[in-house]
C-alpha cells in the first residue's frame, strides 16, 4: 500500500480504561488525505475507542488513558487543546444526536454559536446552505429551517449532523458507524454522501458492516482484540488478506 | 383474606386523601365565611388594616400578602447562586463520584434540620450580624428571614435540578464537544436548555416550600402588621402572622386568620400543582 | 493565527473560572450545616446531663433562682420526649397502615383515573403548609374535643405523615419487577395473599426508609403543635390533655427569657435525633438499593 499525502498519523497509540485493561494496543498507521479508510472488527476490538481517540473525546473521562502519538499534519494532538483540535478533526456519531432544543437552521450553525464566534446574517446563511446542499439535505429541508431538528427521520438527523460537522470545515472527518442505527435506503443515502465527500475531507470511518467497507473505502484496517492486525488497499484486503484473523473475520467465520 | 376484601380495604384506604383534602378545604371554607362576609372577599384581600381593637376590629390580608411575596422572591434570588452550582456539582462535573455523594448527603442533612432550629440559628447567629452591619436597627426583617429561607430551600432546588441535568443523554454532550465547544459552552448551550424545563420546574417546588414555611420567618421577621416598606423594613408572612396570633384569637380574628390560612392554602396548591406537572412532563420529554 | 490563539485561550480561561466557581459556591452550601451543627453543638453540649432527659421543665421561678445563683438551670425536657414519643407513637401507628395500603392501590391501578387523581391530592397534601395542618386540626379535633390534647398533636402529625409514606409505598412497589407478581399468581396465590407475602417483603426497605424519613420530617414540626397541643410543663401520659413536645419546648424556651439557658441543649438533642434518623434512612435505602 502507498501513501503519497498523509494528514493524520496514529504512532504507537494505545488507550486504556484502566492499568490492566488496554482497549487499543500500539497501533499505528497512517492516513491518507482525502480519501475513505474504513476501521473493521468484531466488536469491543477497539476499533471505536481507536477513533474517539483521534477526536480527543478520551479527555472527557478521567479513567482513559491514551498514550503514544496521534500526528496531524505532522503535529502531536494529544498534547494540544482539545477545543482546538476538534475543530479540525470533526466527528459523527453512531446515533444522530441533533441538538433537540435548536432548530435545523441553529443545529447546523451549533460549532459557531457553541464556541461563541459571530458571524453576519449572510455568512450564516450562507453556511447553512452550502453544507445543507453538501448532504444533500437542502431540498428536503429549505422551507422548515425553522423546525427542531428531531422532527426529522433517523437518516434525515444523521445528515444533519454532517451538515453540522461539516460546517466547522474539518481537515478530517470521522464516523463511528453512522449508519448502523438508520434503515437500508437511508444508508445508502449516507454511503452516496461519504462518496461524494471525500473530495473536500478525509474521512476515517469505523463500520461493522464488511459491505459497507467495500463499498465505500480505499483503504481499511482491520482490528482484533486492540491490534490493528492488517491495514491494507480494501481491493486488496477484501481478495487476499495477509492474515489469518482477517481471512476469518471476512470470510465471517468471525465476528 | 378473600380477593374482594383485601380490593375494598385498598379502595377504601385510597378514599382516605380526597376526604381528608376536602375537609381542609371545607373547614378552612365555612371558617373563613365569616370574615369574607363581614369584610368582602377583596376588600380582605386588598386591606392593609390588622386591628384588634374590640368594637372596631378591621382585618385585611395585604400585609401578609406582600410580606409573603418578598420573602419567598428574596428567598429564591439568594438560594439561586448555591442552588444551581450544587445542581451543576451533583450532576455533571462530578456526577457520580464519592465528593458528589458527599455534599448531596450535605443537602440532604440541610433539608432535614427542622424549621425551629434555622430560625434559633438566625435569630443568634444572622441576626446579631445584621445587627453589626447596621443593616436593620433590630436586626429582624424581611431580609434576615429570607435569607434563612433561602438556605431551607437550597436541597429541594438543587437536588431535583441535579436530578435533569444528569438525564441530559451523553450524546448529546459528545456532540457538542466533537464541535470543539468547552465544558462552559456545553452546558450553558446544550445542558441549560435540554434540562431547562426541569430546572425551572423544581424552583416552582422550591417556592412552594417557601411559601409555607413557618417557624423560621416568625422568629425572624420582627412580626409587625403593616405592609413593610422595604427588604430591611420588618413585617409578617401569612404563615408566621397564624402562628403568632392563632393561639389567642377567636371570633371575627379567628376567622380572619383562617381565611388568611385559605388564601395561603390555595396558592401552594396552585404552585405545587405547576410545578409537579411541570415536572412531569419535563420526565417525558 | 494570533487572534485566534487568544480567543482559545479567553474561552479556556473562562471554563476554569467557572467551574471554580461553580465549586465554591457549592462547597459554600455546606457551610450553614456546620455553622448549625455547630452552635448547637458548643452551646448545647454542656446542658446534657442525665437529669435533663429525666427531668420536666422547671417553672419560671426555678429558673430565675437557679440563674440568680450562678447555678445551671434545673430540670429538663422529659414532659417534651415523652410528648413527642406518645404522639410520633399514635401518628405512627395510624398512618403506617393506612399510608402502605394506599400506596399499594396507587402502584396497582396506576392508569385508573380515580388513582391519579388520588396521586395529585397525594402531592397537594404533601405540599400544605404545616402551619395549615395545625388550623385544621384546631378546627377538627381540638374545638369539638373542647381542648387541646395528645389525640389532636397526633391528628396532626398523622396527617403530615400519611402523603409521604404513601408516596414511598407507591414508589417502591412501582418499581418492582413485574415477573415477582406474576410468579406469586402463577403459584395460585389470589391477589391479596401475593401483595402481602410477596410484594410488600420485598418492597420492606424503600418502604421502611420512606417512614424513617417521614417520622423525621414531622419529629421537628412546631407550628401545627402549638395549636394542637399546646404544650405542658410537667410529664404527662393522658392522651386527652395538652401535652408537650421537644419542638414545642424549643419554642417556649426561645419566648421565655429565664428559661433560654435550655434552648441548646433540647436543639442539640433534636437535631441529633432528626439528623441521625434521616442518616440511617439514607444508609437503608443504599443497602436496599444494592
Amino acid at each position: 500500500m502507498e501513501l503519497v499525502n498523509p494528514i493524520l498519523e496514529f504512532k504507537k497509540t494505545c488507550v486504556s480504561y484502566s492499568k490492566q485493561t488496554m482497549a487499543v494496543k500500539y497501533v499505528s498507521a497512517a492516513i491518507e488525505r482525502n480519501t475513505i479508510t474504513a476501521i473493521m472488527g468484531p466488536s469491543g476490538c477497539g476499533k471505536s475507542t481507536l477513533l474517539r481517540a483521534a477526536n480527543l473525546m478520551h479527555a472527557l473521562y478521567p479513567n482513559i488513558r491514551v498514550d503514544g502519538e496521534i500526528l496531524l499534519n505532522g503535529q502531536n494532538i494529544l498534547s494540544m487543546e482539545p477545543i482546538e483540535v476538534r475543530r479540525k478533526i470533526g466527528m459523527v456519531f453512531q446515533r444522530p444526536t441533533p441538538f433537540p432544543t435548536m432548530s435545523i437552521y441553529d443545529n447546523v450553525l451549533a460549532g459557531y454559536s457553541l464556541n461563541g464566534i459571530r458571524l453576519s446574517k449572510s455568512e450564516r446563511n450562507e453556511i447553512v446552505e452550502k453544507c445543507l446542499r453538501n448532504v444533500a439535505l437542502w431540498d428536503e429541508v429549505k422551507d422548515v429551517l425553522n423546525k427542531k431538528g428531531t422532527f426529522l427521520s433517523g437518516g434525515q438527523q444523521q445528515r444533519l449532523c454532517i451538515a453540522r460537522a461539516l460546517a466547522m470545515k474539518p481537515e478530517v472527518l470521522l464516523m463511528d458507524e453512522p449508519t448502523s442505527a438508520l434503515d437500508p435506503i437511508a444508508t445508502k443515502h449516507i454511503e452516496d454522501l461519504i462518496l461524494e465527500l471525500q473530495k473536500d475531507v478525509t474521512i476515517l470511518i469505523v463500520t461493522h458492516n464488511m459491505g459497507q467497507a467495500k463499498r465505500i473505502s480505499s483503504r481499511s484496517m482491520f482490528m482484533y482484540l486492540g491490534d490493528l492486525v492488517e491495514y491494507d488497499d480494501t481491493e486488496k484486503m477484501f481478495s487476499n488478506p495477509t492474515d489469518e484473523r482477517t481471512r476469518a473475520y471476512l470470510t465471517g467465520k468471525m465476528g | 383474606m378473600s380477593d374482594k376484601l383485601f380490593r375494598i380495604f385498598l379502595f377504601i384506604a385510597a378514599c382516605l386523601i380526597p376526604i381528608i383534602c376536602g375537609g381542609i378545604i371545607y373547614a378552612l371554607v365555612t371558617d373563613a365565611y365569616e370574615s369574607f362576609e363581614h369584610f368582602g372577599f377583596l376588600n380582605f384581600i386588598f386591606s392593609s388594616e390588622w386591628d384588634y381593637t374590640e368594637g372596631n376590629e378591621q382585618y385585611g390580608a395585604l400585609p401578609f400578602i406582600v410580606g409573603t411575596m418578598m420573602t419567598t422572591f428574596l428567598a429564591l434570588l439568594f438560594c439561586i447562586p448555591f442552588s444551581l452550582p450544587v445542581a451543576l456539582f451533583v450532576g455533571e462535573y462530578f456526577k457520580g463520584t464519592p465528593v458528589a455523594a458527599i455534599l448531596s448527603t450535605v443537602t440532604d442533612l440541610l433539608a432535614g434540620i427542622p424549621s425551629i432550629i434555622y430560625g434559633l440559628w438566625g435569630f443568634f447567629t444572622l441576626r446579631p450580624i445584621i445587627m453589626a452591619l447596621d443593616i436593620s436597627p433590630e436586626g429582624s426583617s424581611i431580609l434576615t428571614a429570607s435569607m434563612v429561607l433561602s438556605i431551607m430551600i437550597i436541597p429541594y432546588a438543587a437536588s431535583l435540578s441535579a436530578e435533569f441535568i444528569k438525564m441530559v443523554p451523553a450524546d448529546l454532550k459528545e456532540g457538542a464537544y466533537s464541535l470543539g465547544a468547552t465544558r462552559f459552552e456545553v452546558i450553558r448551550k446544550i445542558v441549560f436548555p435540554v434540562a431547562g424545563s426541569g430546572i425551572f420546574s423544581s424552583y416552582i417546588l422550591a417556592i412552594g416550600r417557601a411559601l409555607g414555611e413557618t417557624m423560621t420567618v416568625t422568629m425572624l421577621i420582627g412580626n409587625t402588621n403593616q405592609i413593610p416598606d422595604g427588604i430591611t423594613a420588618t413585617g409578617n408572612s401569612m404563615a408566621s402572622i397564624i402562628a403568632n396570633q392563632f393561639g389567642e384569637a377567636d371570633g371575627l380574628k379567628l376567622s380572619s386568620l383562617i381565611a388568611i390560612g385559605l388564601i395561603l392554602f390555595l396558592i401552594t396548591a396552585v404552585i405545587n400543582m405547576i410545578g409537579k406537572i411541570m415536572i412531569k412532563r419535563a420526565r417525558i420529554s | 493565527m494570533i487572534m485566534n490563539d487568544m480567543k482559545i485561550l479567553q474561552r479556556l480561561y473562562t471554563d476554569k473560572i467557572f467551574k471554580i466557581a461553580v465549586c465554591l459556591f457549592a462547597a459554600l452550601t455546606a457551610i450553614p450545616l456546620f455553622a448549625i451543627l455547630g452552635e448547637v453543638l458548643i452551646k448545647g453540649y454542656s446542658q446534657l446531663s442525665w437529669s435533663f432527659f429525666t427531668e420536666p421543665t422547671p417553672t419560671a421561678y426555678k429558673a430565675m433562682q437557679a440563674v440568680a445563683a450562678g447555678e445551671p438551670i434545673p430540670g429538663g425536657i422529659a414532659n417534651g420526649i415523652i410528648g413527642s414519643v406518645i404522639m410520633l407513637g399514635m401518628a405512627t401507628v395510624v398512618a403506617v397502615p393506612i399510608g402502605i395500603l394506599c400506596g399499594v392501590y396507587l402502584a396497582e391501578n396506576s392508569k385508573k383515573r380515580f388513582a391519579i387523581i388520588v396521586s395529585y391530592i397525594t402531592d397537594l397534601l404533601q405540599g400544605t403548609p404545616s402551619v395549615i395542618i395545625g388550623i385544621i386540626t384546631y378546627v377538627w379535633v381540638v374545638v369539638p374535643m373542647k381542648g387541646y390534647s395528645a389525640i389532636a398533636g397526633s391528628v396532626a402529625l398523622f396527617i403530615m405523615m400519611l402523603p409521604l409514606i404513601i408516596r414511598s409505598t407507591e414508589e417502591t412497589v412501582k418499581i418492582l419487577p413485574a415477573s415477582l407478581k406474576e410468579a406469586g399468581l402463577a403459584l395460585g396465590g389470589n391477589n391479596a395473599r401475593v401483595t402481602l407475602k410477596v410484594i410488600l417483603p420485598s418492597a420492606f426497605g424503600g418502604i421502611f426508609t420512606g417512614i424513617l424519613l417521614a417520622v423525621s420530617r414531622v419529629i421537628g414540626e412546631t407550628a401545627p403543635l402549638m395549636f394542637t397541643a399546646l404544650g405542658c410543663s410537667f410529664i404527662r401520659w393522658d392522651i386527652d390533655k395538652p401535652i408537650s413536645a421537644v419542638p414545642l419546648l424549643i419554642w417556649e424556651f426561645f419566648n421565655d427569657p429565664n428559661l433560654q439557658e435550655l434552648i441548646w441543649g433540647a436543639s442539640l438533642f433534636l437535631l441529633i435525633f432528626v439528623l441521625s434518623l434521616n442518616l440511617t434512612a439514607k444508609y437503608f435505602a443504599k443497602k436496599w438499593n444494592s
